[in-house]
C-alpha cells in the first residue's frame, strides 16, 4: 500500500507538469514555431481515444471475455484505412468553414440549422455523461487499489473524494481549454500536454506489461502454458472468449463497426483530428501511426488479464485494477505509482479534451441561440468573447459535474467497458448525417433531423434506460417491458433475442436512424440554403478557392464591423477587415459590404460561435434578400461560369504568351537570317572590291596576278548572282508565293535527265557514277523544274565531297507502299552525328574551313523546302567516314489532292 | 626590319587580296586559315600587327582577339579586327573583346593600308 498523501502529491505534481508542457506548448505557438506541427504529435494526440477504459477496462474485459476486447481497437485501425479519403475531407471542410464542433460541423451542412446544432450537442452530452463518468470511476477506483481506502460513494456526496476530483479536473480542463480569448483558434498547448499524455500512458502500460510477462512469469509463452493448464483461464484463448458459445459473428461486427464509427464520431476524436489538424499531409502519416500505437498499447492486455488470474485466482471485478494490483502485490509500489499515473494521463487526456470539445458545443449551440433570441442580450453592443469564455467554464463543470450524477447513479452496476459502449453507441447516431451529408447532395434537414431524433430516442430506450433500471432508479420491472407489454421490452424489442444489448440496440438504433435519414431526404424538399450548404460540403475538393458565396442584400460597413468586434475582440476583427482591403487590392476606408465580406465575417463569427448562432447574428444585422432554390442554382452557374472565364482567360493568355514567344524567335530568325545573308554578300563583294582596287592602283601588275585577280572577281561576281537567286527562291517558297507547275511526273526519266546534266561534274572530279533504277515507277504528282533541282543539288553536293580521282556516287530509285523514295550516297568524309541535324539550316555548309567546296549554304535547304512543298520529306543518313547518304520520298497521289502542300 | 603581319580569314579570296596589298607595301606576311591555327602563329610568329576576321569556324575572332589579350605576353601585338556583319552589337562585341580597330567588309584597300601604316607607326 501506497501513503494517501503520496499518492495525492505525484498525481498534482504530474497535472501541474501537464500544465507546464501545454504553457510551452502556447508559448511556442505564439512565437510561430508550432510544436505540434508535425505528424508523429498529431498521431499521438489521436492516442487519447485510449482514455481510462482501454488502460483498466480493457484488461478486465480480457479477464472476463479473452479476445472480446479487441473489436474496440481493430475497427479504428479499419477507419484509418479510409482516413485519407474521409477525414482528410472532414477537415477540408472543417478548415474551409470554420467549423469548431461535431454539433457545428452536422448543423452546417443541412443548411447552418441551429435547431440540428441544439439536438446534436443534447445527444453528445446525454450520450457523453456515462464516459465522463468512467474515467471518474477508473480514477476513483485505481486510487483507491494504490492506497488501500475503502470505497467511499456510499456516503454523503460531500464527503466524497470523488467528487472534489471531478472538480479539480474541471478546473484543469478549464485551464487548458478557455485560456485563450481568441476563441476560434486551435489549443496548440491543450493538444501538445494531451500528445504528452500519450506517450506517458503507454510507456506505463509497456512498463506494467513487460513487467509482469517477464518480470513474474517466463515471457509470453510462460503465461500461455500455464493458462492452457486451467480450464477456466484456458477458455479465454479462444475467439468465441468464456461464456460465449461459439464465434459469434454479429457481436463482432457489431463492436468493430461502432469503434469504427465512434473513431471519428466521438466529441474528443472529432476536436484532435479535425479541429486540431494544422496539416492536412499530417494525416496520412497519423493514419499508420495510430494504428501502430493501438497495437502497441494492446499487446500486453492478454499477459496481464491471465497473469493477474493466475495469481490472484479470480477473474472478478477486481480484473480492471490488475494493472494497479499486479506490481503492487510484488511490491513494486513505483511501478505501481507509474501505472497509476499511466492511467491518469488517460482518463485526464479524455476528460479535457471531451470537455472542452462539449462546452464549445453547448456554448455555441445551447446557450448562445438563447441568449441571443433573448432581446437585450442581441442589442448589447460590447465585446462578448469574454462571456463566451465564461459561458465555456461553466459548460466545462457542469459536464463534469453531470459525469459525477451519473457515477453515483449508474457506476457501481457496469463494468468500465459497458458504461463506455453506452456513449459509443450515442455518437455512433451521428454517423448517417455526417457522413452521408458529406458525399450525398440530395441529404435533407428533415432527414438529419429524424433520423438523429429517431435513432437517438431507440438508443436512449434500448441502452441508457436500461443501464438506469438496473441500478435501481427505475422500476426494475421496466425490462420485461413497460406496463406489461413485452414486445416493448427495452432489450429485446419486438421479440428480436439472440443479440447482447449492445447489438440488439445498435442494429435498431441505426436501422430506424438510416431508415428515417434517407427517406425523409428522398421526400422532402430542400431549401435554398440547404442546397448551398449540401454543394459547398460535397464538393469541397472541387472548388478550390472560387467558391460561390451564398448570399444576397445589403449591409452597412459599420454594422460588419460592430458585429465581428463583439465575437472576435477588437484587434481581430480589425485584422479581418484589413486583411481583406489587403486581398480585394481596396483601401480599408472605401471597402463595400459585398457578398464577399459577409461572407468572410460570417466564417469567421462562425468560429467563434458556431455556424448556426453566426447565421441568427449576420442575418440580425443586415437586410438579406432570402434566396429561392433558383437563386442558389443561378449563384452556383455564376460561379461556374466565373471559372469557366477564368480558364478561358488562363488558356488565352498561356497562347498569347506562346504566340509572342514564337513571334520573338521569328523575329530573331528573321534578324539572323538577314544578318547571315548580309555576311555572305559582303564577302564576295569584299574581294571583288579589294582586288579591283588594287589593280587599279598596281599598274605594274604582273599579267598572271592580273589574270588570277579577274579570275577570282568573276567567280565572286557569279557566287553573288547565286546567293542573290537562291535567297529570292528560298524566300519565294517559304511565303507560299512560289509557282508550282504540278504535273505528272516520271521520276526515272528524271532522275536520267539530272544525271545526264551533271556528268561533265563528275567526270571532272574522277567520280564514277552507279544509277539504280527500276524498270518503271508509278508517276508522281510534281513539279519536275523543282525536282530537277533538287536532284541537281543533291548529285553536285555529292561530287563536291567525293575524294578527287576516286569518288563514288551510287543513285537509287525505290518504290516503297505509297511513296517514291531517291537515294543519293557519295563516298566522302560523311557528317558528324552532332551536325547532321544543321545540314540542312541556312547557311551550313560542310566541309573543312579553308578547303571548302564552293557554295551559298542554301542549296540543301531549298531542296528540303521544294520536298516538304510537294508533300514528301528529306532526310540524311551518314556515318562519319563512311559517306553520306540523301535521301527524299514523295508520295504517289492523283491529281486533285496536289497543290494543298 | 621588315614589320610582319598574320592575315586570319577563312575566306581564301580575301586572303589573296590582303596578302597582295601588304607584299606591296613591304611587309613580310603570314596567313592563318582558322581561329585556332592563328592563334598559334600570334604565338609562334609574334607578328606585329594582326588581321583578324571575326567569323571563322571553330574558334572566332573574338575569341582568337580575347585569348591574345588575356595573355600578358602578347601584350604588344596590335589587332584590326575584320567583319561582314555590320551590326552594332558585332562591333561593340569586337571593342569588347580589346581589338584596336574595327573594319566592315567590305572595306576599301586605300583607307585600309593608311589604318595599317598608322597601327604599325
Amino acid at each position: 500500500m501506497i501513503q494517501p498523501g503520496l499518492v495525492l502529491a505525484v498525481s498534482f505534481g504530474y497535472l501541474l507538469l501537464l500544465v507546464a508542457v501545454a504553457a510551452h506548448g502556447d508559448r511556442r505557438a505564439d512565437q510561430g514555431r508550432s510544436l505540434i506541427d508535425s505528424s508523429f504529435v498529431y498521431a499521438l494526440s489521436w492516442a487519447v481515444y485510449c482514455s481510462a477504459w482501454t488502460y483498466f477496462g480493457s484488461v478486465g474485459r480480457a479477464a472476463s471475455g479473452g479476445v472480446w476486447f479487441l473489436p474496440i481497437y481493430l475497427g479504428p485501425m479499419l477507419a484509418m484505412l479510409l482516413a485519407w479519403l474521409v477525414l482528410r475531407k472532414m477537415v477540408r471542410i472543417a478548415r474551409s468553414y470554420r467549423i469548431t464542433s461535431i454539433a457545428d460541423f452536422i448543423a452546417s451542412r443541412y443548411g447552418k440549422s441551429p435547431l440540428l446544432a441544439a439536438l446534436v450537442t443534447l445527444i453528445t452530452v446525454v450520450g457523453i455523461l456515462p464516459y465522463i463518468a468512467l474515467q471518474l470511476k477508473a480514477v476513483s477506483a485505481g486510487y483507491e487499489a494504490l492506497t488501500g481506502g475503502l470505497g467511499q460513494s456510499d456516503a454523503a456526496w460531500w464527503r466524497d473524494g470523488t467528487l472534489y476530483m471531478a472538480l479539480s479536473l474541471a478546473g484543469f480542463a478549464v485551464v487548458f481549454g478557455t485560456r485563450h480569448l481568441d476563441l476560434s483558434e486551435r489549443h496548440e498547448g491543450m493538444v501538445a500536454a494531451i500528445a504528452f499524455e500519450s506517450a506517458v500512458k503507454l510507456a506505463a502500460f509497456l512498463a506494467v506489461g513487460v513487467f509482469v510477462t517477464y518480470g513474474l512469469f517466463g515471457g509470453m509463452g510462460d503465461i500461455w502454458a500455464r493458462a492452457q493448464a486451467q480450464p477456466d483461464i484456458a477458455g479465454l484463448l479462444r475467439l468465441g472468449g468464456q461464456g460465449f458459445e461459439g464465434f459469434q459473428g454479429a457481436q463482432w461486427f457489431a463492436l468493430t463497426l461502432l469503434s469504427m464509427l465512434s473513431v471519428l464520431m466521438l466529441p474528443r476524436q472529432f476536436q484532435v483530428m479535425v479541429v486540431e489538424c494544422v496539416n492536412e499531409r499530417h494525416i496520412l502519416r497519423a493514419s499508420w501511426l495510430f494504428p501502430a500505437y493501438l497495437l502497441l498499447i494492446n499487446i500486453f492486455v492478454l499477459p496481464i488479464a491471465i497473469g493477474g488470474m493466475l495469481i490472484f485466482g479470480d477473474g472478478g471485478a477486481g480484473a480492471e485494477s490488475y494493472v494497479l494490483t499486479l506490481p503492487l502485490s510484488q511490491g513494486a509500489e513505483w511501478l505501481a505509482l507509474l501505472a497509476y499515473l499511466g492511467g491518469l494521463s488517460a482518463a485526464t487526456g479524455m476528460i479535457i479534451v471531451e470537455t472542452v470539445a462539449v462546452s464549445t458545443m453547448v456554448c455555441n449551440d445551447l446557450v448562445m441561440p438563447a441568449l441571443l433570441s433573448s432581446g437585450r442580450f442581441a442589442r448589447t453592443g460590447g465585446d462578448l468573447t469574454r462571456v463566451l469564455l465564461n459561458i465555456r467554464r461553466a459548460a466545462i463543470l457542469l459536464v463534469l459535474l453531470l459525469g459525477y450524477l451519473y457515477f453515483r447513479i449508474a457506476g457501481e452496476a457496469y463494468a468500465l467497458v459497458s458504461i463506455g459502449l453506452i456513449s459509443f453507441a450515442a455518437v455512433a447516431q451521428f454517423a448517417p448525417a455526417l457522413l452521408g451529408g458529406m458525399y450525398w447532395r440530395g441529404a435533407t434537414r428533415a432527414g438529419a433531423l429524424g433520423g438523429l431524433l429517431g435513432g437517438s430516442l431507440v438508443w436512449a430506450y434500448t441502452l441508457m434506460l436500461p443501464s438506469l433500471a438496473r441500478s435501481g432508479w427505475i422500476g426494475a420491472g421496466f425490462l420485461d417491458g413497460p406496463f406489461g407489454l413485452a414486445f416493448l421490452a427495452p432489450q429485446h424489442l419486438f421479440g428480436l433475442t439472440g443479440f447482447d444489448e449492445l447489438t440488439h440496440s445498435l442494429f435498431w438504433s441505426l436501422m430506424v436512424n438510416i431508415g428515417l435519414y434517407v427517406g425523409l431526404s428522398l421526400r422532402g424538399r430542400v431549401s435554398a440554403r440547404e442546397a448551398s450548404q449540401a454543394l459547398l460540403f460535397v464538393e469541397v475538393f472541387q472548388r478550390g478557392q472560387a467558391q460561390p458565396v451564398f448570399w444576397r442584400g445589403r449591409a452597412r460597413l459599420e454594422d460588419l464591423r460592430r458585429l465581428a468586434g463583439r465575437f472576435l475582440g477588437a484587434a481581430r476583427a480589425e485584422a479581418l477587415f484589413r486583411d481583406h482591403a489587403r486581398e480585394t487590392g481596396t483601401a480599408l476606408d472605401s471597402l463595400t459590404a459585398d457578398a464577399r465580406l459577409v461572407d468572410r465575417v460570417e466564417r469567421q463569427i462562425a468560429g467563434a460561435i458556431g455556424t448556426a448562432s453566426a447565421r441568427v447574428m449576420v442575418e440580425s444585422a443586415a437586410q438579406e434578400e432570402s434566396l429561392s432554390l433558383g437563386d442558389v442554382l443561378e449563384i452556383i452557374d455564376e460561379a461556374s461560369q466565373v471559372r469557366t472565364y477564368a480558364r478561358e482567360l488562363e488558356e488565352a493568355t498561356v497562347e498569347l504568351r506562346a504566340a509572342n514567344e514564337k513571334l520573338k524567335s521569328l523575329d530573331q530568325l528573321k534578324d539572323d537570317f538577314m544578318s547571315s545573308v548580309t555576311h555572305e554578300l559582303r564577302t564576295p563583294l569584299t574581294s571583288i572590291r579589294a582586288l579591283t582596287e588594287l589593280m587599279l592602283d598596281t599598274p605594274d601588275i604582273q599579267p598572271q596576278e592580273r589574270e588570277e585577280f579577274l579570275n577570282i572577281i568573276l567567280s565572286e561576281s557569279e557566287r553573288l548572282s547565286r546567293l542573290v537567286n537562291q535567297v529570292l527562291d528560298l524566300a519565294k517558297i517559304e511565303s507560299g508565293m512560289a509557282e508550282w507547275h504540278n504535273t505528272d511526273v516520271d521520276m526515272k526519266a528524271l532522275i536520267v535527265a539530272a544525271l545526264r546534266s551533271t556528268a561533265e561534274l563528275f567526270r571532272e572530279r574522277g567520280a564514277e557514277v552507279l544509277a539504280d533504277l527500276p524498270e518503271q515507277v508509278p508517276m508522281v504528282l510534281a513539279d519536275p523544274d523543282r525536282l530537277t533541282q533538287v536532284l541537281v543539288n543533291l548529285l553536285s553536293n555529292a561530287a563536291k565531297f567525293v575524294p578527287e580521282g576516286r569518288g563514288r556516287v551510287e543513285v537509287a530509285l525505290r518504290h516503297r507502299g505509297d511513296e517514291l523514295v531517291v537515294t543519293v550516297r557519295d563516298n566522302g568524309p560523311g557528317v558528324a552525328p552532332e551536325d547532321q541535324a544543321a545540314v540542312f539550316d541556312k547557311f551550313r555548309q560542310g566541309g573543312e574551313a579553308g578547303n571548302r567546296p564552293p557554295g551559298t549554304g542554301l542549296g540543301l535547304p531549298i531542296s528540303r523546302q521544294i520536298v516538304v512543298n510537294l508533300g514528301g520529306r528529306m532526310w540524311l543518313d551518314s556515318q562519319p567516314g563512311q559517306g553520306a547518304c540523301f535521301a527524299f520520298s514523295l508520295p504517289l497521289r492523283s491529281k486533285g489532292g496536289s497543290d494543298d502542300g | 626590319m621588315t614589320d610582319r603581319v598574320l592575315i586570319a580569314d577563312d575566306e581564301p579570296n580575301i586572303v589573296v587580296s590582303l596578302s597582295f596589298m601588304l607584299k606591296r607595301e613591304g611587309y613580310e606576311v603570314l596567313v592563318a586559315p582558322d581561329g585556332t591555327q592563328a592563334l598559334a602563329m600570334i604565338r609562334g610568329e609574334r607578328p606585329r600587327l594582326v588581321l583578324l576576321d571575326a567569323a571563322m569556324p571553330g574558334m572566332s575572332g573574338f575569341e582568337v582577339c580575347e585569348a591574345v589579350r588575356a595573355d600578358p605576353e602578347l601584350s604588344g601585338i596590335r589587332i584590326l579586327m575584320l567583319t561582314a556583319k555590320g551590326r552594332d552589337t558585332d562591333i561593340a562585341r569586337g571593342m569588347g573583346a580589346g581589338a584596336d580597330a574595327y573594319v566592315t567588309k567590305p572595306f576599301s584597300t586605300r583607307d585600309l593600308i593608311v589604318r595599317i601604316r598608322e597601327m604599325l607607326a
